[in-house]
């Protein structure tokens, strides 16, 4: 089991390396000349001289290598430079602007998960019937929709006809509910489909046939045989899930004004700010390496045949 | 009601003149359904698929007025003859935009699907079919772009190169050939274990002939399947950039933009926001049904 998570652990290395260059360089190209732009901020035009001399203090002068370096070394104290906009550390950036898209991130993660696993195990059980049917096509469409132009009707619909939540903002539970239902709802279809795939599939093998046989009542066929073995491929799914949401949050939080990490990356794309698309790019890439750990992990602690290490090689 | 009663005996009379060959005939029949019925999956999405194909290319001839023209008289206006779709907040017909946005998100879609599955294919083959170190290296740069979210590349070379409709185009296909590249991979893996392959080998076949007449060939089903599910996920990608504004620029018209200039007025005016998001979602839907579609049919074939 140990050497299970050591293999998994060391295929993450190269991704978070990729991960470290990509974001080195995006942070690290700029338009024109920083330390000519610092010394310019200062107000005089700076001579060649001075320019040299302050090209030589950042380090500009070094080799990309030990840049690279002293630019991790940075990184692991929590330094990841400073916004070409504001003139602020990004990390104070990202720092206030976490704290919201993980509530919706998280909220939306959630809530796509229960609906969309508890519709695909409903779906999947009462396979072609009227339910089902409606499920499906529902799904069809959620997959085509837009999230964006989902999030513009449910304003029009809900906020500006109805009145019954508020357009847009940040605060307490009301201004999230609109979000999470177009955030939630791409992620909740794909969810549900592989779920009841899963669970048909599962429902047709020879080992419920035979507890059937047995004669155990049907609740104990679906809980206690079926559901555990067609849940367990779900659980990779769901870190893929999260990359999908981290995604959808760029466009959802733009439009609902939710002053998370998405709206703060948009900004940066329009102001060429590089040192803050790196930013999140580092971050967002961190943690969704992270979760994808975590759920491969756990699916080698929940599935036996993963422990005795046949098959694992993907 | 008629026409059930008159068919057994209509069949039996027909059994009884021809004998054997009609019965083998019927036989043959019931076990080859129709074309119509073989392809019927495909006629509503497909059809879908070509009338925006066909609009998208004759805009300049269907849409009445200039997609770009201002008229300051008829702002935000209703639905009406001379404006099915109303007019936006410049006074443009919305129409026409949605002719020429149709062209614009169209093309960019389709350019993207075509350059990822390019660059996908010719990655897959240089893997699958030379394999070795060749391999090796292209499977572990695979693993590490498809260990983050594809999402996340887009925005990276949109971030280094700034936002236009080119680099939106780069961004697509920087980001998108990973994932076909791993798929065409694995499908010429499994290619090359086939006998045909190996009779070609023993010929004496070199390398081109066999990636040109009998790998390629053999994956195109696969290319079409891939090419049109793709092509419904980069609608949405590029809708949705250039909606933030990220990928086409105003004042050129594209779904995506026309739905983000409706932002600020979509409250008093829903056609504004309804019209282009419909076409949004119906051709992303029938890339969808398509793609799925000739899977299903792909996959019947292969087990009869």
């Amino acid at each position: 089991m140990g050497s299970y998570i050591l293999r998994r652990a060391t295929l993450a290395i190269p991704t978070l390396i990729f991960l470290t260059l990509a974001a080195f360089i995006l942070t690290s190209a700029s338009r024109g000349d920083p330390a000519e732009a610092a010394l310019r901020a200062g107000g005089s035009e700076p001579t060649p001289e001075a320019i040299a001399a302050y090209r030589e203090k950042l380090g500009l002068n070094d080799p990309l290598v030990i840049r690279y370096g002293r630019w991790v070394i940075n990184l692991t104290q929590g330094d990841l430079g400073t916004s070409f906009l504001s003139g602020r550390p990004v990390s104070e950036i990202i720092g206030e602007r976490l704290g919201p898209t993980l509530r919706l991130g998280i909220v939306a993660f959630v809530v796509s998960t229960i609906v969309g696993v508890g519709l695909g195990i409903l779906f999947g059980l009462f396979p072609n019937s009227p339910l089902d049917v409606g499920g499906r096509v529902v799904s069809l469409f959620l997959a085509a929709i837009p999230s964006f132009w989902l999030a513009l009707i449910l304003i029009i619909v809900i906020s500006e006809k109805l009145k019954w939540l508020p357009v847009a903002g940040y605060g307490g539970a009301k201004y999230l509910i609109l979000p999470t239902i177009a955030l939630a709802c791409g992620p909740a279809a794909s969810l549900m489909r592989f779920t009841r795939s899963s669970v048909i599939d599962v429902w047709r093998q020879d080992f419920v046939r035979t507890a059937r046989a047995k004669g155990l009542p049907e609740w104990r066929l679906v809980f206690r045989h079926a559901l555990p073995n067609a849940l367990l491929p779900i659980l990779t799914l769901l870190g893929l899930r999260f990359g999908q949401i981290l995604a959808g949050a760029i466009v959802i939080e733009s439009i609902f004004s939710w002053p998370g990490l998405g709206s703060t990356l948009l900004s940066s794309i329009s102001g060429r700010d590089l040192p803050v698309i790196g930013a999140y790019v580092l971050i967002t890439g961190i943690s969704f390496i992270v979760v994808n750990l975590l759920t491969d992990v756990s699916y080698a602690v929940l599935d036996p045949r993963i422990k005795l290490g046949k098959g694992v090689s993907r | 009601m008629s026409s059930t009663t008159t068919t057994p005996t209509a069949l039996s009379q027909a059994g009884s003149v021809t004998g054997s060959v009609g019965r083998t005939l019927e036989r043959a029949e019931r076990k080859r359904p129709s074309l119509l019925r073989t392809y019927r999956k495909t006629f509503v999405p497909g059809g879908i698929l070509l009338v925006f194909a066909l609009t998208a290319i004759f805009a300049p001839w269907i849409a009445p007025y200039d997609p770009n023209a201002l008229d300051m008289l008829n702002m935000l206006g209703d639905a009406s003859w001379a404006h099915p779709f109303g007019t936006d907040q410049l006074g443009r017909d919305q129409l026409s935009r949605i002719l020429y946005g149709g062209r614009v998100t169209l093309a960019l879609s389709v350019v993207a699907t075509i350059g990822t599955v390019v660059i996908g294919l010719l990655v897959g083959i240089l893997a699958g079919y030379f394999g070795g170190r060749v391999d090796a290296t292209i499977s572990t740069i695979l693993t590490v772009l498809l260990s983050l979210p594809s999402l996340l590349l887009t925005l990276a070379i949109l971030g280094i190169l700034g936002p236009s409709t080119s680099t939106l185009l780069v961004a697509l296909i920087g980001a998108g050939w990973v994932g076909q590249a791993r798929i065409f991979r694995a499908a010429i893996l499994s290619l090359r274990e086939q006998l045909y392959i190996d009779a070609a080998v023993s010929l004496g076949a070199s390398s081109r002939r066999i990636v040109l007449r009998h790998l390629i060939p053999n994956l195109l089903t696969t290319v079409v399947v891939i090419a049109t599910l793709d092509l419904g996920a980069n609608i949405l990608t590029v809708t949705s950039l250039s909606f933030l504004g990220l990928g086409v620029q105003p004042p050129t018209a594209d779904w995506g933009t026309m739905l983000n200039d409706a932002r600020q007025y979509f409250g008093q005016y829903p056609l504004l926001v309804i019209v282009p998001g419909a076409c949004i979602t119906l051709v992303a839907l029938a890339s969808n049904l398509l793609g799925d579609a000739i899977r299903d049919l792909v996959d019947v074939g292969h087990r009869g």
